[in-house]
C-alpha cells in the first residue's frame, strides 16, 4: 500500500494480544480453577515454593488459590495419579502434572487399571474426571528417557481421550475442555513449542475434544499430524504451493479418539493421505489411522497412505542422530510426492 | 476395656451377614450353581465388621479383590452384590464390573481393584477431596500384608502423612500373601512399624477380639475425623482357606492351620456375646433373619437378566460408542 494519507487517516488496529503456550496453559488452568473450587492440580515443583513448576506452567497460581489446590508433591508418581483418580471419584477435576511422559510410566496401573477403567467397570456409577498433563518432545538432546511420544499406548486403552495442542490458542481451548470433561483425558504438551505465540482467543475460550482443525485447505493431499510436527507440515505445504502442489493439513488436536469425520472427507476429496507423528512409526497412531482409511476409503485412493514417524530406537542425544531420528522435512516432502507420482 | 451393647450387637450382625454369606457363595460354587472366581474372606469376617462399624454410611471405602467382607460389612446391599457376582444386569455394576470391581457408592464403596495395593493412593485421593470439602468423611482402605511390599504402599502412606489426610490404612494381615508366608516375604516382623518410616500413627491389634478391634477402629477414624491426620492399623487374622476358593493351600503348615482354627472368630465372637448377656436365643434369631435376607438375594440374583450386548458401548466414556 502506497496511499500513505489512508494509512495515517485510518485509526490505529487495537493490537490482539500474543501469548505462548506456556501462558495459554496457565490461563487455562487459572480460569478454570476460578470457576470451579473442585480443580486442583498435583505435581512436582508446582507451587510457588518450588518456582511454579519446571515448566512455570502452574507459576501464580498457589499464591492465587492456596497449596491445599495447587499441590507439590513428593517424587512419588503412582500416589499423585492415585490421588486425581481418588479426587476425581470424589467429585473433583484434578489435574496431575506428570514432569515428563517417560515418567508415566511409573503410574501406568493408576492410568490404565483405574482411571481408564473405573466408570465402565462400575457400570457407570463413577466416572474420573482428570486431566493427566505431561510434556515431552525430540530436539533438545534429552535422550531416551525424556523424550518419548508414547500416546499410542493410550489410545490402545478404551476409556482413556488424548489431546496435544500444536499452538498457544488450541492450548488454552483445549485445556479448559480437558479440565470440564467427564472422563480422564491426556494432554499432551510438547516443550518445543512450550515458547510459541498465538493471537490470545480470550477469556472463556474452549476447543471441543474430538474435533480435528484444518490448519490448511488444499485438494492434492491429505496430511495429517498432530503436536509439533504441525509446523513442519505447513512449512513443507507453503513450498510445495510454489510448485503447485496443493496440501491440506490435518491437525487432529485430539489423537483418540480421533475425528474420523473430517479425516475422512478430506482423503476422500484429496484421494491421498499421508500420516505423520514425532512417536516411533511402528505400531503408531499412524498405522490406527491409514489403516482405517484403507477400510473406508480403498476405492477412492489414488495412493496408498504412506506413514511417517521417527526411528525404530531409542530417542538418541547427539544432535547429530537426533535429527536422524525425527521425521524432517525432507521425508513429509518424500512421502507426499509418492502419493502423488503413484501409478497402479 | 469395654464396648455398648448396641455396638457390639452391630458387629455381631455385620460379622454374621459375612459369615453366612461366605458360607453360600461357596456352596453355590461347590453345586455348579455359580461359576466365578471367588476370593473366600472365611476367618476376616470379624475384623473388617469392627472396623466398619465405627464408620458413617457416607465414609468411603476401598477395597481389594477379596473384599466381599468389607463390602457387606460396610452395608452394600445382599441382592445387588450377589447379582453383580452373578454377572447379571442388576448387579452394583450391571454385571459389568463382578466380585473383584465391586462399587457401590451408596454405602461409600468407590473402589474394588483387583490389583495388590492400588487401592492405597486412590483413597488418598478421596480423602483429600474431603480436606479440600471439608465434608468430614473418612476413607478407609482396605488391604493384605502382601499388599505392603508394593511401591504404592510407600508412596501412599508418604503423601498421606505429608498431607496430613483423613484416610486409614487397614491391613488386615492375614498372614500369607498368596501362597507366600508373611515371614517369606518380609523382614520386619509386623507391619505396623513401618508406619514410623513415615512418621505416621501406627496400631497392631488382634483383629479376631471385638473389643480391640472396634477400639482401635474407633480411634483412627476419630482422629481423621478431628484432622488428625492417617493411622495405619495392623489388625492380626487368619485366612482359613486357600489364595481363592477351591484353590489347594498344603504349603500352610499343620502348625499354622491349629493356630487359626483356634482364633476362628465365629466361636470366639458367638462366647463373647454370651458373656455379654446375649441370649443364644436372640443371637439365633438375628442369623436366621440373614439367612432369610440372603435367600431371598439369592433367588433375587438367579431370577434377574444378564446384561444386554450392547453394554460394552456404554460406559467407556459419557457418550455412548457407536455401533
Amino acid at each position: 500500500m502506497s496511499d500513505t494519507a489512508t494509512l495515517e487517516t485510518t485509526a490505529p488496529q487495537a493490537k490482539v494480544k500474543q501469548i505462548t503456550v506456556v501462558q495459554a496453559l496457565n490461563a487455562a488452568i487459572d480460569e478454570a480453577m476460578a470457576a470451579d473450587e473442585g480443580v486442583i492440580l498435583l505435581g512436582e515443583d508446582v507451587a510457588a515454593k518450588q518456582g511454579g513448576g519446571v515448566f512455570k506452567v502452574s507459576s501464580g497460581l498457589s499464591e492465587k488459590y492456596g497449596e491445599h489446590r495447587i499441590r507439590a508433591t513428593p517424587i512419588s508418581e503412582q500416589a499423585i495419579m492415585g490421588a486425581c483418580v481418588g479426587a476425581a471419584l470424589a467429585g473433583m477435576r484434578p489435574i496431575a502434572e506428570i514432569m515428563l511422559m517417560n515418567f508415566v510410566t511409573v503410574a501406568m496401573d493408576q492410568i490404565v487399571n483405574h482411571a481408564a477403567k473405573l466408570r465402565f467397570m462400575s457400570g457407570g456409577q463413577t466416572n474420573v474426571p482428570m486431566v493427566i498433563r505431561t510434556t515431552t518432545g525430540v530436539g533438545v538432546g534429552f535422550g531416551g528417557q525424556h523424550s518419548d511420544m508414547l500416546e499410542a499406548w493410550f489410545a490402545h486403552v478404551p476409556g482413556l481421550k488424548i489431546v496435544t495442542p500444536s499452538n498457544a490458542a488450541d492450548a488454552k481451548g483445549l485445556m479448559r475442555s480437558a479440565i470440564e470433561c467427564n472422563d480422564p483425558v491426556i494432554f499432551i504438551e510438547n516443550i518445543l513449542c512450550y515458547g510459541l505465540k498465538s493471537d490470545d482467543p480470550g477469556a472463556d475460550y474452549r476447543v471441543p475434544l474430538g474435533k480435528a482443525a484444518i490448519a490448511r485447505e488444499g485438494s492434492d493431499v491429505t496430511l495429517i499430524t498432530y503436536g509439533r510436527t504441525v509446523l513442519d507440515t505447513l512449512e513443507v505445504a507453503e513450498t510445495l504451493a510454489g510448485e503447485g502442489v496443493s496440501v491440506e493439513v490435518i491437525d487432529l488436536r485430539t489423537i483418540a479418539p480421533y475425528d474420523e469425520p473430517t479425516v475422512t472427507a478430506s482423503v476422500r476429496k484429496t484421494g491421498r493421505a499421508v500420516v505423520l507423528h514425532e512417536a516411533v512409526r511402528s505400531y503408531g497412531t499412524g498405522a490406527e489411522i491409514a489403516s482405517r482409511l484403507h477400510e473406508s476409503l480403498f476405492n477412492d485412493l489414488k495412493a496408498p497412505v504412506q506413514r511417517i514417524g521417527g526411528a525404530f530406537s531409542a530417542v538418541p542425544m547427539a544432535s547429530v542422530l537426533e535429527q536422524a531420528w525425527i521425521p524432517n522435512k525432507d521425508e513429509i516432502t518424500a512421502a507426499i510426492r509418492t502419493t502423488l507420482d503413484w501409478k497402479r | 476395656m469395654s464396648i455398648d451393647r448396641e455396638k457390639l450387637l452391630d458387629i455381631y450382625t455385620r460379622t454374621m451377614k459375612v459369615a453366612r454369606f461366605d458360607e453360600k457363595m461357596r456352596s453355590l460354587l461347590m453345586s455348579g450353581k455359580l461359576a466365578t472366581i471367588y476370593y473366600t474372606m472365611r476367618g476376616q469376617e470379624l475384623v473388617t465388621s469392627a472396623m466398619m462399624a465405627a464408620l458413617n454410611q457416607d465414609d468411603y471405602l476401598v477395597t481389594t479383590y477379596r473384599g466381599q467382607h468389607d463390602q457387606i460389612a460396610k452395608g452394600v446391599p445382599l441382592d445387588l452384590l450377589i447379582a453383580e457376582i452373578a454377572g447379571r444386569a442388576t448387579g452394583t455394576c450391571k454385571g459389568k464390573g463382578g466380585s473383584m470391581h465391586i462399587t457401590h457408592p451408596a454405602t461409600g464403596v468407590m473402589v474394588t481393584t483387583g490389583v495388590v495395593g492400588s487401592g492405597l493412593p486412590i483413597a488418598n485421593g478421596l480423602a483429600l477431596s474431603s480436606q479440600n470439602k471439608k465434608d468430614g468423611k473418612v476413607t478407609v482402605t482396605c488391604f493384605g500384608d502382601g499388599a505392603t511390599n508394593i511401591g504404592a504402599f510407600h508412596e501412599a502412606m508418604n503423601m498421606a502423612q505429608l498431607y496430613k489426610l483423613p484416610v486409614i490404612f487397614f491391613c488386615q494381615n492375614n498372614h500369607y500373601g498368596e501362597h507366600t508366608a508373611f515371614a517369606d516375604h518380609t523382614k520386619v516382623d509386623s507391619i505396623v512399624t513401618r508406619a514410623a518410616a513415615y512418621g505416621m500413627k501406627g496400631v497392631k491389634v488382634d483383629g479376631n477380639d471385638a473389643v480391640a478391634m472396634y477400639a482401635a477402629a474407633k480411634e483412627a477414624v476419630d482422629r481423621a475425623r478431628a484432622g488428625d491426620g492417617p493411622t495405619l492399623i495392623e489388625a492380626m487374622c487368619y485366612r482359613m482357606m486357600g489364595h481363592f476358593f477351591g484353590a489347594d493351600f498344603s504349603y500352610m503348615p499343620p502348625e499354622h492351620i491349629e493356630e487359626m482354627k483356634a482364633e476362628d472368630p465365629l466361636p470366639k465372637l458367638n462366647a463373647l456375646m454370651l458373656e455379654h448377656q446375649f441370649p443364644q436365643a436372640e443371637l439365633d434369631a438375628i442369623v436366621a433373619g440373614l439367612e432369610a435376607e440372603l435367600e431371598a438375594a439369592v433367588e433375587f440374583a438367579f431370577a434377574s437378566a444378564y446384561p444386554d450386548a450392547d453394554e460394552i458401548r456404554k460406559d467407556v466414556f459419557e457418550e455412548e460408542i457407536a455401533a
